[in-house]
């Protein structure tokens, strides 16, 4: 039996109020593919920033072997210096610079202080070889694909004589060919004795590339699977994945469902980064009054993309696709059109794209629907304030009084607030993108309550979200999507985690 | 009765929170004041205060055009160069070709009002950062100035010098200049528009998350540049303040004025990254830097300089407050 490189023992790790892991082992033998798995939350980034130091040693409680020897590392540099590199999902390079200035940042080819252009050129290209890179070592990184940017990670990764890479969703925002390519090049660095960690998402190259894969629920680790003796397949990693039981964190509803609402049809949208790759791929959806869909989908599979270039183009280039609203073809071209069509969108991100934190609740409760609140120009403060304080009421809002500052708020009353600005609106459709996220378990109940209430009077509610039991409380009827594709429509009755995280991991034919 | 007289104590409560960088100011003011009059003979009179207005009505009128461009989170450079262009476009058409002021006065205002719309319209279309066009609407406006004249001209239309002459008695022997008056109402003006007007709450709502802004739907554009605008309006008609106040047009007026007009807004407790901030608060700010100058002059023995020297530790000041204020109402 080969060796372990790596043993990660015990790992706790707590952010205030949450634990985000606990007591999670993990054992990664020398020159293997070990994939991590888990749902959006299950701490598998939390994991992998423990490893490479991003959380130093002191804020974690638990042991790390590295090759044999026991590892305190204070940061980066010092993970870095023991031969593990990690590769973020978001990458780390600077855009202006050259790909060999790229390879060798921070860990320049000087002689006496100035830098040998000729060495980084020259090892720059020979690193280039190694990763099937084929670019001038000189060509800024700004004008290269996304896929040939991972590769220059990698390689400024073999640069620094990596032992372990670690490689956090490095096929999120690829194209099938670079992930083909990239899959590759794993492979052949394990040949040459390079060890590998992956987190993904996307299981069949889990299954595909991997020698063992280790489960991460909740932050503990549920098991560790060895493809070879235990005959592991994507349903047996699901599985593990979900495995947890449904229980009373969801109101009783009984949803009165009507007449068509709004319908999408054959929705295409462009990611503005890269125009050549499809963020959202043909996509078409039905929502009725009085019904709660749910949006189910892991990251990167283009929810929020969705949603927001459905709202008033917020995202996106290059869309096309049809609207109807009751039944009618519209055109949203802009947030305004939106909202004169009844679209609401409260987006998952609230502190930054929802709420304007240094403003107090009432002008941030009427700040979308100021046009019914003024005649001609002239905002009505009185009337403003009335309908602030009923908000603040039927809401139940827990704040002093609607003077209060929108910032200082918890999460979950910050998450009201942007509910009673976009029903201010008097939206028929409104879209919820990850509505609950970052908020406590009491709070979620009274926003589920009040989703339930919006469909009992009318409204098509549409809800984004990463927790498939949320979804599977909440929702009537669930859509799949993967990889910019609906790929599955369930009615709540017949979905089960399982199933829907099937259709959500389902890849391209 | 009973709710309403709650809701009432609560927002007494909120008061000093929102208001506190403007109620500082105010207590400053009144601090230097009350040091004034006990240190100087003759100090503690209101015409003192009077004659800060006087003296810094223009300044007044282009610290609240300054005012909406800060609370989008902007900067506007061009202001003093804005000013120095009206001086001289309306002195050298009045002496020159000897056209008449109700003539020159609207031209002069819709070069300024101009100027700050091709700008406003750059930061938005081109998404520049407003500190880097103002740059270059500064220089452009003050370079304009030379190719009309590198001299001073001295304004001897009557209708200007009546004006610049006129005092209107208050009671008790005090009086004020019609500049004051035309200032005050842009105060007034503008402190209506900024409160009560759905373009007043977009200016904040701009300045506090433009990206949420956006995403409801508020008209973020036409706001950017509908502020640059009224920038360049208060700027032109300030410079007509200035010409008033200065009797000529000339180049190297109002050097440096987009800076005390910066200083003003800041002192009177408006956050530079916006989306806070009062103009009672700036008009505060003005009143502060022109009573430095008084004091000063009032001293008799230190140097005019010395007016930068507090202006700059004042400035200090208020920015470590800001910072204080906003990082406690983020958390």
């Amino acid at each position: 039996m080969t060796e372990h490189i790596l043993r990660m023992s015990g790992i706790t790790k707590t952010f205030p109020g949450v634990k985000a892991l606990q007591d999670v082992n993990l054992s990664v033998r020398q020159g293997e593919i070990h994939a991590i798995c888990g749902e959006n939350g299950a701490g598998k980034s939390t994991l992998m920033k423990v490893l490479s130091g991003v959380y130093p040693y002191g804020e974690y409680d638990g042991e790390i072997t590295f090759e044999g020897k026991r590892c305190e590392f204070g940061g980066i540099r010092d993970s870095e210096h023991a031969g593990i590199v990690i590769i973020h999902q978001e990458l780390a390079l600077s855009p202006q610079l050259s790909i060999a200035e790229n390879i060798f940042l921070g860990n320049e080819r000087a002689k006496r202080g100035l830098i040998d252009w000729n060495r980084t050129n020259y090892e720059a290209a020979e690193l280039m070889k190694r990763v099937g890179l084929r670019e001038n070592p000189t060509t800024p990184i700004s004008d290269i694909g996304v896929g040939k940017q991972q590769l220059v990670e990698i390689a400024k990764a073999l640069s620094k004589r990596v032992k372990l890479l670690i490689l956090d969703e490095p096929t999120a925002a690829l194209n099938d060919d670079d992930s083909a390519h990239l899959l590759d090049l794993l492979r052949e660095l394990r040949d040459e004795g390079i060890t590998c960690v992956i987190i993904s998402h996307k299981l069949n190259e889990v299954t595909a590339i991997s020698d063992a894969v280790t489960i991460i629920r909740d932050g503990r680790t549920i098991e560790t699977l060895d493809m070879a003796t235990d005959h592991v397949t994507e349903d047996r990693i699901i599985a593990g994945m979900v495995g947890r039981a449904l229980d009373n964190r969801y109101p009783p509803h009984e949803p009165t469902i009507g007449e068509e609402a709004l319908r999408i049809e054959d929705w295409t949208v462009y990611s503005p980064s890269q125009p050549d790759r499809k963020v959202v791929d043909g996509a078409s959806l039905t929502l009725r009054r009085g019904e709660i869909v749910g949006l189910a989908g892991l990251m990167g599979a283009g929810r929020t993309e969705l949603a927001m270039s459905v709202f008033g183009r917020t995202y996106g280039v290059h869309i096309s696709g049809k609207i109807f609203k009751n039944g009618k073809p519209i055109e949203i071209r802009n947030v305004q059109d939106a909202i004169t069509h009844g679209i609401a969108y409260a987006t998952e991100d609230r502190k930054r794209y929802g709420l304007n934190l240094i403003e107090d609740i009432k002008r941030n409760i009427s700040a979308a629907g100021l046009k019914g609140l003024a005649k001609r120009g002239w905002v009505n403060e009185n009337q403003e304030f009335r309908v602030a304080e009923q908000f603040h009421q039927s809401m139940n809002i827990k704040a002093p009084s609607v003077d209060s500052i929108v910032g200082k708020l918890s999460g979950g009353n910050q998450q009201k607030v942007v509910l009673s600005k976009w029903i201010l609106t008097e939206p028929d459709v409104l879209i919820l993108d990850e509505p609950t996220r970052g908020i406590d378990v009491g709070a979620k109940y009274e926003i589920y309550t009040i989703i339930n209430r919006l469909a009992d009077e009318g409204k098509a509610v549409l809800v984004i979200s990463s927790e498939l039991p949320e979804l599977l409380g909440l929702c009537d009827r669930i859509y799949t999507l993967s990889e910019g594709r609906i790929t599955g429509e369930v009615p709540r009755r017949e979905a089960t985690q399982e199933s829907l995280m099937h259709l959500m991991t389902k890849g391209q034919e | 009765m009973n709710t309403a007289m709650t809701t009432g104590a609560l927002r007494l409560r909120r008061v000093p929170g929102k208001y506190l960088p403007v109620v500082v100011t105010g207590c400053l003011l009144v601090a230097m004041f009350a040091t004034g009059g006990i240190r100087y003979e003759g100090f503690a009179t209101g015409q003192v205060i009077l004659n800060v207005f006087i003296d810094n009505a223009f300044l007044l009128v282009v610290a609240v055009g300054m005012t909406f461009v800060i609370l989008t989170g902007g900067i506007d450079l061009s202001v003093g160069s804005v000013v120095a262009l009206s001086t001289m476009i309306a002195a050298s058409l009045m002496e020159g070709p000897g056209w008449p002021p109700y003539l020159v006065v609207p031209l002069v205002l819709a070069v300024g009002s101009g100027l700050g719309l091709v700008m406003g319209y750059i930061v938005h279309a081109f998404d520049i950062q407003p500190f880097i066009v103002t740059l270059a609407g500064m220089f452009l406006a003050r370079g304009l100035c030379y190719t009309i004249g590198t001299d001073s001209i001295p304004i001897t239309d009557p209708t200007f010098t009546v004006f610049a002459q006129t005092r209107i008695d208050l009671f008790a022997d005090l009086w004020i200049s019609p500049s004051v008056l035309l200032a005050v109402a842009v105060v007034v003006v503008a402190a209506y528009v900024l409160h009560y007007t759905r373009f007043g709450r977009t200016v904040y709502a701009t300045g506090g998350n433009e990206q949420s802004a956006l995403l409801m739907g508020l008209p973020v554009g036409r706001t950017k540049i509908a502020v640059y605008t009224i920038s360049g309006f208060c700027s032109a008609l300030g410079g007509v303040l200035l010409s008033f106040y200065m009797l000529s047009g000339y180049g190297l007026h109002a050097v440096g004025m987009e800076l005390d007009a910066i200083a003003a807004v800041v002192i009177g407790g408006t956050l530079l990254t916006g989306g806070s901030g009062f103009l009672l608060g700036t008009v505060l700010g003005v009143l502060v830097l022109g009573l430095i100058q008084t004091i000063i002059s009032f001293e008799g023995t230190l140097s005019s300089w010395w007016t930068k020297i507090f202006i700059g530790m004042l400035l200090f000041v208020f920015i470590v407050l800001q910072r204080l204020f906003s990082a406690r109402s983020r958390r």
